[in-house]
């Protein structure tokens, strides 16, 4: 009796190439918006990597000589050596911050209104990767043009050399952050994912310092750095930076990108779905 | 009274479990076309819980669902197409403005700036709305954000529209107005609506009447005919004789 009707429920199964792109171009004009809407969450993301640049590194500039090592051709200052891990560093902190906001209710709120969307949900997750990855470019290129008052004058193809290692960089830090806020329970304050998530993250890579430095002192934190996807995301994006491609960084970047997304999207799959193990929906039953 | 053709919302025998607490056993019923059907528990009876399954935030453990004949479960983009959505905590982006709400509502069912512009004069001015579409939501009333969400849950002209709890927290003007546009949707636009409440004055004589307490559902018909079943005066009475015998039963006289 019900078959018969079928057709009348409208406008005809599946959707057009046209409509994808719609809601692609939807997610990441929201995400825009907001970013826009919160100057306070963008003066952050620049003064954070700011402070290490224009603090840090000039007073370790004495202290710490780098050699002439691949990418460069000349002796650096300290302060050109970490600019790529401040660019990473940049994307990890929007990465998490974009996905982490999730977890709480007020943005579940939000994650819902993406999740009814008929369209499949493994786009859906994706092009919200995507729109946060859009963001942290801004912020990210924003950081390198008052570096580069700074001293840090990078060859000017690299500006553009290191926009699609930027973007896979990116992509990986999104998804990672997506699936942590999958399996995250409760989050008290952003405060546990800064100790356990960004800062080890962060201090076990090339970052801060060249890797061989770090064999000196400890092999074992050596190795722990080797296997840190943050090492790779930000040698991609130094060895980009100086119009070189770092092999192994591309490949574990790329392969990582791919894991953590495919993780993040089973996690966000209503019938394996992490997020039905959080319990009952928006507080009430 | 039934429509031919697929109900707009149909569920069979789910039930959904949080580990060892069940929140839903066996719950059946169906809202046709055209109708406006009041799901009527106590807070905890497992009405949230059902809307995660309605809207595919959770997979659906046992039973089916099905909206127009699309299985929830099977073809998803099929279903959520034809459905709007109105949920309990509020989902609107307080910093963008109204229209900006609404423009990306519209994106995400894919459809296009044009025609989404066009259409979301339509459905503000439906919830008498259209006067603040230049607005940030932040400087909306509760009532009007309600509004918001209707005409956002409106927008790709869904045929049944499900609504958890949407008078929460809005004084009695607001509450009735609101009631007003979704019932007058309902007359007009002849799509079927799920209005989940804990409110027994939300009620009304031509309404379809499902009960639900603690995961089940103990009465579902119209209203006169629940109340009739249960000897009870009013629906107030009806519910409270439900509620108390808590009379599984029941479901077999009234369904």
């Amino acid at each position: 009796m019900s078959a018969a009707t079928l057709t009348e429920t409208g406008q005809g199964r599946g959707f057009s190439l046209r409509q994808y792109a719609i809601c692609l171009k939807g997610i990441v004009w929201r995400e825009g918006l907001r970013f826009l809407h919160q100057r306070e969450r963008f003066v952050s993301a620049l003064v954070r990597p700011l402070v290490w640049l224009l603090i840090f590194a000039a007073g370790f500039r004495q202290t710490l000589g780098i050699s002439i090592i691949p990418p460069y051709e000349t002796y650096i200052l300290y302060g050109v050596y970490i600019t790529p891990g401040l660019m990473a560093m940049i994307q990890l902190f929007n990465g998490m911050q974009s996905s982490l906001s999730m977890v709480y209710d007020r943005e579940m709120g939000n994650m819902r209104t993406l999740l009814v969307s008929p369209l499949p949900r493994a786009f859906l997750l994706c092009s919200k990767l995507l729109a946060g990855t859009a963001v942290s470019l801004l912020q990210v290129y924003a950081f390198l043009l008052i570096a580069w008052f700074w001293e840090v004058e990078p060859p000017l193809a690299g500006y553009l050399a290191v926009l699609p290692a930027l973007v896979l960089s990116g992509l990986m830090l999104g998804a990672l952050g997506m699936l942590i806020s999958s399996v995250i329970k409760q989050l008290e304050n952003f405060a546990g994912v800064m100790n356990f998530v960004i800062f080890p993250m962060f201090f076990a890579s090339s970052a801060l310092y060249p890797l061989w430095r770090v064999q000196e002192g400890s092999v074992l934190l050596y190795y722990v750095c080797q296997f840190n996807p943050f090492t790779h995301a930000v040698e991609l994006i130094r060895f980009a930076l100086y119009l070189r491609i770092d092999w192994t960084a591309l490949v574990v970047v790329t392969g990582c990108t791919i894991l953590f997304m495919v993780a993040a999207i089973l996690a966000y799959d209503p019938s394996r779905g992490l997020l039905a193990r959080r319990g009952e929906p928006g507080g009430g039953a | 009274m039934r429509a031919l053709g697929p109900q707009a919302l149909s569920i069979e025998a789910v039930s959904h479990a949080y580990g060892a607490r069940r929140a839903l056993d066996q719950v059946s019923f169906a809202v046709a076309p055209g109708t406006f059907a009041v799901l009527l528990g106590l807070n905890g009876a497992g009405k949230s819980t059902l809307f995660a399954l309605i809207t595919r935030l959770y997979a659906t453990q046992h039973g089916r669902i099905r909206i127009f004949a699309h299985d929830v479960a099977r073809s998803p983009g099929e279903a959520l197409r034809v459905l709007g959505v109105v949920f309990q905590s509020r989902t609107l982006d307080l910093d963008l403005s109204v229209t900006q709400n609404l423009m990306y509502h519209a994106a995400l069912h894919g459809i296009g700036t044009h025609e989404a512009r066009a259409r979301a004069e339509e459905v503000l001015a439906r919830v008498a709305i259209a006067d603040r579409h230049r607005d940030k939501v932040r400087n909306l009333s509760g009532g009007q954000m309600r509004r918001v969400e209707i005409a956002r849950a409106l927008l790709h002209r869904p045929r049944l529209l499900v609504l958890d709890e949407p008078t929460v927290g809005l004084d009695i003007k607001a509450r009735s107005d609101l009631l007003g546009y979704v019932r007058q949707l309902v007359t007009e636009q002849g799509i079927g609506v799920l209005w989940a409440t804990h409110l027994i004055d939300e009620v009304v004589e031509d309404d379809q009447l499902i009960v639900l307490h603690q995961g089940r559902v103990l009465a579902d018909g119209a209203v006169p005919r629940v109340v009739a079943d249960c000897s009870a005066h009013d629906v107030r009475d009806a519910f409270t004789r439900l509620t108390r015998e808590g009379a599984p039963q029941l479901m077999g006289e009234t369904a």
